[in-house]
């Protein structure tokens, strides 16, 4: 998938991956993070 | 006193809650939208019998090992029960009546009320079980009154159920006050109730423990007991103190989410290390704003509402006699703010980097005890299992950091690991539920180590975006 430009919501989460990780890679790929957030599922 | 401080004696609760469903968090959000969701939540309740056979409760209440999950297909609710004998258990399971008497004998401003058939069943419960003392009963005798109506003297009143009736209610103490709406006061007294519960089950199971030994109380629950001028102003370890007869202790609460259960467990045998206190206890109720919390996937898939019970845990730290599990104090794994937030760096920090100066692999863990939510109430509801996505990450820093290959993943992670049994209720799964076991183990001989590693969502609370962590090895004497 290219994500160049693309409009990217990152959802992280505790225990899987972080939503800052999720993003520095999103970024990395040329994506525009809009919204970063964790979760909790438990 | 040995070079550490010891976990002298460990102690579970469960408290069967089928009829408190409906006010958890989200059935209760659930049924002011649709009120027909009620009689969807009814008629998959699960019965006491039902509840007390569950393999993942009688693990979590000490009776049968956390191997015995291995040995039974899933789905567990619907499993012909293991042949093994239970063994002695670390704590019992309270009928929807014991609990019911439990959260009248706790309180102190009577809000709540039960029917006198109710009260009279409570009463007799909580004397067969010998729970608490007979002169702590008499709240029960009091009761069975004429129920008042759901509002009196401008006080909203829960109802409070038995298949369907009602048989109690719970008041609120203020016409306008948020948290003092019965809501909320049941919610507190709820975790007191279990919190207590677990607590004399530890004095019952030890009785070498002498109550006016322990020195303070740390209450590791999430509840914010308070008023309007301070929510969460706290201290309900004291309130659990006082009820179980701790005469010489005070105490404090101690808030970090999940984590919190592993804070109050550092926090306790800092206070033993440095010789300020003698005994510590730390204790963790029940949340009953999880109970249902995933019930929306149960009704959809025709299974059994599993969050049906409150748990809580009770667990002491002192100098220890020599034989008990000691607690490395020079081996504190936490989760720091600098920390970098991946999986890898979170895992780094609980895992290798406090091992390490102890001069520890990976592979020289016995067992690790992660957040042990029962993947059978999570993984329907698309929430994952949690347990496995700890172990498959400390594993995969065990084959980064050449202990093991990559084709030895999936057995590091069974033998270092364990299938989740804990109920969903927040800071209790938090490795705390694989104490009681590792004690034992570890006093038998059977286990030279545990990791222990509890983690919290600190952002949740909207007040920062970071979690946290934090790890605590114990090990033979």
């Amino acid at each position: 998938m290219d994500l160049k430009d693309k409009k990217v919501i990152v959802i992280g989460e505790r225990d899987g991956v972080p939503a800052p990780s999720l993003q520095l890679c999103a970024e990395a790929a040329g994506a525009r993070v809009i919204l970063a957030m964790n979760q909790c599922f438990v | 006193m040995s070079r550490f401080p010891a976990v002298e004696a460990v102690s579970y609760g469960l408290a069967h809650a089928p009829d408190l469903v409906r006010y958890g968090s989200k059935p209760a959000r659930e049924i002011g939208r649709d009120p027909g969701r009620q009689r969807e939540i009814d008629d998959h309740l699960r019965s006491f019998e039902e509840a007390s056979r569950y393999l993942p409760n009688r693990v979590f209440l000490g009776a049968a090992h956390p191997s015995a999950l291995n040995r039974v297909s899933r789905p567990w609710w619907d499993a012909t029960p293991d042949s093994e004998p239970d063994g002695t258990p670390l704590g019992r399971m309270l009928s929807q009546n014991g609990l019911y008497g439990l959260l009248r004998c706790c309180d102190q401003f009577g809000l709540i009320q039960l029917e006198k058939e109710t009260a009279q069943q409570a009463h007799e419960c909580l004397a067969r079980e010998k729970l608490l003392p007979e002169a702590r009963l008499s709240p029960l005798e009091a009761s069975g009154v004429q129920l008042p109506d759901t509002h009196v003297g401008g006080f909203a009143r829960l109802p409070l159920y038995r298949e369907g009736t009602r048989v109690g209610t719970f008041k609120g103490d203020h016409e306008s006050d948020e948290t003092l709406q019965p809501s909320v006061l049941l919610e507190n007294l709820a975790t007191k109730a279990t919190a207590l519960q677990a607590t004399m089950e530890l004095l019952r199971l030890n009785p070498e423990v002498e109550p006016g030994s322990i020195d303070y109380v740390i209450n590791t629950g999430e509840e914010a007991v308070g008023d309007r001028y301070q929510r969460g102003g706290g201290n309900l370890a004291k309130a659990v103190a006082e009820m179980a007869g701790l005469e010489r202790a005070t105490g404090s609460d101690l808030k970090a989410f999940c984590c919190g259960p592993m804070h109050g467990f550092l926090m306790a045998a800092a206070l033993v290390k440095s010789g300020v206190f003698g005994r510590v206890l730390v204790v963790g109720g029940g949340s009953l704003a999880k109970l249902g919390m995933k019930s929306s996937a149960h009704l959809k898939a025709d299974m059994p509402i599993l969050e049906d019970v409150l748990a809580g845990f009770a667990f002491l730290v002192g100098t220890g006699d020599g034989s008990q599990p000691v607690i490395r104090l020079d081996a504190v794994g936490k989760h720091d703010v600098r920390c970098k937030s991946s999986a890898q760096g979170i895992a780094e920090a609980l895992t290798s980097e406090p091992l390490g100066r102890l001069g520890l692999r990976l592979q020289d863990i016995d067992k690790y005890a992660v957040e042990l939510h029962n993947p059978e109430v999570t993984v329907p509801a698309g929430s994952g299992d949690v347990p496995a996505t700890i172990y498959r990450v400390i594993g995969s820093l065990a084959v980064m950091r050449g202990e093991i290959s990559r084709d030895q993943l999936t057995d590091f992670t069974q033998a270092k690991g364990m299938l989740g049994f804990s109920p969903t209720q927040g800071h209790v799964a938090s490795a705390i539920p694989f104490l009681g076991h590792a004690w034992r183990g570890i006093r038998k001989g059977e286990l030279k180590n545990t990791l222990l590693i509890g983690k919290g969502s600190l952002f949740l609370g909207r007040m920062t975006q970071m979690s946290d962590g934090v790890s605590l090895l114990i090990e033979q004497p």
